[in-house]
């Protein structure tokens, strides 16, 4: 039998403000256990949340770029149930009026464009962490993620296979960034995902019963969980067997998932509406100001940067994925004042891999988009060769100095004087005997040969065109 | 006899340094000293109240003082205070110290008030008696056979029985307001909003307001403007200023209109007690207020629907005690469900689970519907009918209690008798009114009877004012109990 597989994701998608959601505490990541939780984020008798309005105009603000509708009013409402990193008993969350309603997503698939429908949007609080590792037998509490803004994305059942879920995720997460309300670090839990999953045969209506999988915390991890989770359905259904309702965890390190709490085991989270928030209100005025402060969307971006740069479909993807990437591309490419395919290929190349290399983000990179873009003047102008320019980007990354000064203190302007490049031609013909009447004989492949050995004896300074030509010139005549 | 001085009176003492208020802060001391059997206080601190009684007197030898400055005052041990532990009257957190000090608390400090110490009262503010108190009942300074209604029974007692000149309350259904007519105080439960609830421990969020309890109008009005007005720590408080204790206290009752809603004067009530509203009714008529009938039809469903929301919200609010981070932890936990079971059973009294389970049953899957949300669109329509009836009247009147108070005891054995104590209190909470129970008689045995004054949202000066122009006219509230004059 042919089956099909109907997912839909769960997104925790934390908000970068400086403050939590209802307290002043930070919540700047990886603090000392407990030094970053105040006396609202610990649930203390007598504390009251105050909403932090920043959060709410950044959900707003994920609501328009999504097409969604942004309620006027919605409310907060507790969710209630007992866990240690819990403190109140009750987590803050939105249930049956949410801030953000309705909208979409566009992912690409192998058979072209499709739209995945986004439910709903809301605003909650993160709980605290629970650490089991050492404390001999004993769980630690870290308040410190308590009351962390999240915005929870959650998808309508759109998505068939695997791959589509990963590109939705790549999606949502270039989106957030792109409109800044996210850093999507997700090694730091910044963008989180759960996956509902369920298995139908092939052109069946109905939805077949489905497993919520958690804990899947990079893009690799969801595409695997998911495909482990269809093939044990399946199995199960193929053995006479029905799938069961249930929560299941991800074990990266197995690659498998296992069951966590069954249908029975559910919670009931008696949600009512919090008495402590009235309802959070969001003008026409301010939602005029936030789509007036909108930056310019991915897909937009995406189809922009492609025309006006002249650039391939794979740069510009790449570029338009990181809003961050395609700013410093542009930057560089005005510093410049052209040269965009090149550039592209420094930033994607040389760039991004040092990048990587260092774990640094675009924007903590030591080369500025003015430096590259000098760099790249100075290939141009013929002031030094692109493998020059190489080792200038080295001394750039290491914070050397402004690449003309580099260029001067290190001399490694190319030698323009012809009477010195000349010579030098004159030197290596002389040297090579062998590879010159290979090249007479018609070997035009030899030609590079020569051009290395003169570029060698000028440490790289000459420029290769100019070295080639003459090349060709001196063993014609 | 300082003890017997209003906040007015005390005040011109201390500027006129006829009395520091280091004297009067002993004077206080020692009286709650000598009354302990009334067991009004669960803590007293002495040191810290000489201390700051030594503050206001050095501000007071500067001439830099206010309507409060050198006076003491107790809190109800509901609002958290760094100096002292606050038990909300239970086990559970009989051993819990705050690091920080609630707004209203915070205010009153910086009106230049002494604070003595904190009343008991019921558990987390459940109970119309202070039985469910973990610290023991409180007896009532009329009569010490008789309970001095709750939730703010030991701050009503206190007063009354002059051990302090005024004290803070919490009225979630009554809390202020049928103590107050107990004990023959004037106690004041403002607009829902004007006093901030940070730093109050919360019983039922959507209706506890803070508010003070006093032996005249005159009192209340300035605790009132010391205690209240907006905190940006509390997202339901309201951004308007509390009025000047003048703009409080002035009041031409002339042309004020008396509403009173035919469902509060019926069989039910004492007669006595509605004997002396009636002449209390009487005063205010001849010093020129007119009275009309109004109906509240819905108020029978006060008590069903207050006692669905306020055990819903309770029963959140409450969840934060799982002996995890402060309050009672067992001893006898051996697992983490263990732990949240035990510490709760053995931390809370047996109303507080009452109202826990009855909360957690109403929120519950396939019950909210039923209670929770038919709950609320009650409290819709009884929030209606009062707009309603302000549109006939300014102010609505009746007795505060059916009866005067009752013998320790007595209701105990029956949570709902019990529930019905707060039958004319509990529907203004549910409307987020303000309202104010003042002194108009004593009964046959000379208990107290209050009368329960209503006031249209955010008008507690039609409220306070009537009281004080009855005060002007009447001596109930100069009354006080024989052994403690």
């Amino acid at each position: 039998m042919e089956w099909e597989c109907v997912i839909g994701l769960e997104v925790h998608v934390q908000l970068k403000t400086k403050s939590k959601i209802f307290s002043g505490a930070s919540t700047a990541f990886g603090a000392d256990a407990n030094t970053q939780a105040c006396g609202v984020d610990i649930g203390l008798p007598g504390v009251l949340p105050v909403m932090n309005r920043e959060a709410v105009l950044m959900a707003a603000r994920f609501g328009l770029a999504i097409d969604g509708a942004i309620n006027e009013l919605s409310v907060f409402a507790r969710k209630n149930y007992f866990y240690p990193d819990l403190p109140k008993g009750y987590q803050i969350s939105q249930f049956e009026i949410p801030v953000v309603e309705g909208g979409q997503l566009e992912i690409e698939t192998p058979n072209g464009p499709r739209t995945i429908r986004i439910t709903r949007a809301h605003l909650e609080e993160d709980a605290g962490k629970s650490l089991h590792e050492d404390f001999h037998g004993l769980t630690g509490i870290d308040l410190n993620r308590a009351g962390t803004p999240l915005l929870e994305v959650v998808s309508e059942p759109d998505l068939r296979s695997p791959e589509e879920a990963v590109a939705y995720l790549k999606k949502l997460h270039t989106l957030v960034r792109t409109l800044k309300i996210c850093d999507g670090n997700m090694q730091e839990g910044s963008f989180r995902c759960d996956a509902n999953v369920s298995v139908r045969p092939k052109g069946e209506a109905q939805l077949g019963t489905r497993a919520e999988l958690k804990n899947i915390n990079s893009f690799r991890f969801v595409e695997r969980a998911i495909y482990f989770e269809i093939d044990r359905q399946i199995g199960v259904i193929e053995d006479g067997g029905s799938v069961v309702q249930e929560t299941r965890l991800y074990d990266p390190d197995k690659d498998l998932t296992r069951s966590m709490r069954g249908k029975e085991e559910a919670h009931d989270y008696r949600y009512f509406p919090d008495p402590d928030l009235p309802p959070l209100v969001i003008t026409k005025k301010e939602l005029d100001a936030i789509r007036s402060e909108m930056p310019e969307l991915p897909d937009a971006k995406l189809t922009r940067l492609a025309s006006s740069y002249e650039l391939s479909n794979d740069d510009a993807t790449l570029l338009a994925a990181d809003s961050d990437l395609a700013d410093f591309f542009e930057a560089a490419v005005k510093a410049a004042n052209g040269e965009s395919r090149l550039i592209a290929n420094w930033i994607l190349g040389d760039l991004s891999s040092a990048l990587n290399r260092e774990s640094l983000s675009i924007s903590e990179s030591p080369v500025s988009p003015e430096m590259l873009g000098q760099l790249i003047n100075r290939i141009k102008d013929n002031t030094i060769s692109g493998k020059i320019a190489k080792q200038v980007f080295g001394d750039l990354w290491h914070g050397k100095g402004q690449v003309d000064d580099i260029i001067r203190d290190q001399g490694l302007t190319q030698i323009t004087d012809t009477d010195a490049i000349s010579k030098a031609v004159d030197d290596v013909i002389t040297a090579f005997p062998s590879q010159v009447d290979q090249v007479r004989a018609g070997e035009e492949k030899v030609i590079g040969f020569l051009v290395g050995q003169v570029m060698k004896a000028t440490s790289g300074k000459a420029n290769p065109q100019a070295v080639n030509n003459l090349i060709k010139t001196k063993l014609s005549s | 006899m300082l003890h017997l001085l209003s906040l007015k009176a005390l005040r011109e003492r201390l500027q006129k340094r006829e009395v520091s208020s280091v004297e009067l802060t002993k004077h206080f001391i020692d009286r709650i000293a000598k009354f302990s059997d009334l067991n009004a206080f669960i803590s007293v601190d002495e040191e810290g109240a000489l201390a700051s009684a030594e503050d206001a007197d050095k501000s007071l030898n500067k001439n830099q003082s206010g309507n409060l400055t050198g006076i003491p005052i107790a809190h109800k041990d509901i609002f958290c205070t760094k100096r002292l532990r606050t038990t909300c009257g239970s086990k559970m957190l009989a051993g819990f110290t705050a690091p920080y000090d609630a707004t209203v608390v915070q205010r009153l400090a910086n009106a230049g008030c002494v604070t003595i110490g904190k009343t008991n009262m019921d558990e987390f503010a459940m109970g119309s008696s202070n039985e469910t108190s973990f610290f023991g009942n409180v007896k009532n300074p009329w009569q010490t056979s008789r309970v001095p209604g709750g939730s703010s029974g030991g701050s009503a007692a206190s007063v009354a029985a002059r051990l302090i000149p005024a004290a803070t309350g919490t009225d979630t259904g009554g809390s202020i307001r049928q103590p107050a007519a107990f004990c023959g105080l004037t106690g004041l439960k403002p607009s829902y909003g004007r006093v901030s609830r940070y730093g109050m421990i919360a019983f039922a969020s959507s209706l506890d307001q803070g508010g003070p309890l006093t032996r005249s109008a005159e009192d209340s009005a300035i605790m009132f403007n010391a205690m209240g007005g907006f905190d940006p720590k509390d997202s339901t408080s309201i951004e308007r200023p509390i009025p000047s204790v003048n703009e409080l206290l002035d009041l031409d009752l002339r042309g004020l209109r008396l509403g009173l809603p035919t469902e509060f004067f019926d069989s039910s009530v004492d007669t006595a007690v509605l004997g002396s509203v009636r002449e209390a009714l009487q005063i205010l008529e001849k010093r020129g207020a007119q009275l009309v009938d109004v109906s509240l039809p819905n108020s029978a469903a006060g008590i069903p629907c207050y006692y669905v929301i306020a055990p819903a919200e309770a029963s959140s609010n409450l969840s934060r005690f799982d002996g995890v981070r402060f309050g009672h932890r067992s001893e006898q936990a051996d697992s983490l469900l263990d732990l949240y079971e035990c510490s709760r059973a053995e931390g809370f009294g047996e109303e507080v689970k009452r109202r826990i389970l009855i909360g957690t049953y109403v929120l519950s899957a396939g019950y909210y519907d039923a209670y929770y949300l038919k709950a609320q669109k009650i409290r819709r329509v009884i929030s209606d009918d009062f707009t309603k009836a302000f549109e006939k009247c300014d102010v609505i009147v009746g007795p505060t209690t059916p009866s005067t108070a009752f013998k320790i005891g007595e209701k105990t054995q029956d949570p709902v008798s019990m529930y019905l104590n707060d039958i004319f209190t509990n529907t203004v909470n549910l409307a987020g009114l303000p309202s104010l129970s003042m002194p108009v008689g004593l009964d046959g045995s000379g208990l107290p009877i209050g009368m329960q004054l209503i006031g249209r949202f955010m008008d507690e000066t039609s409220l306070i004012g009537t009281a004080h122009q009855f005060q002007l006219e009447t001596d109930w509230h100069e009354r006080c109990p024989e052994d403690f004059a």
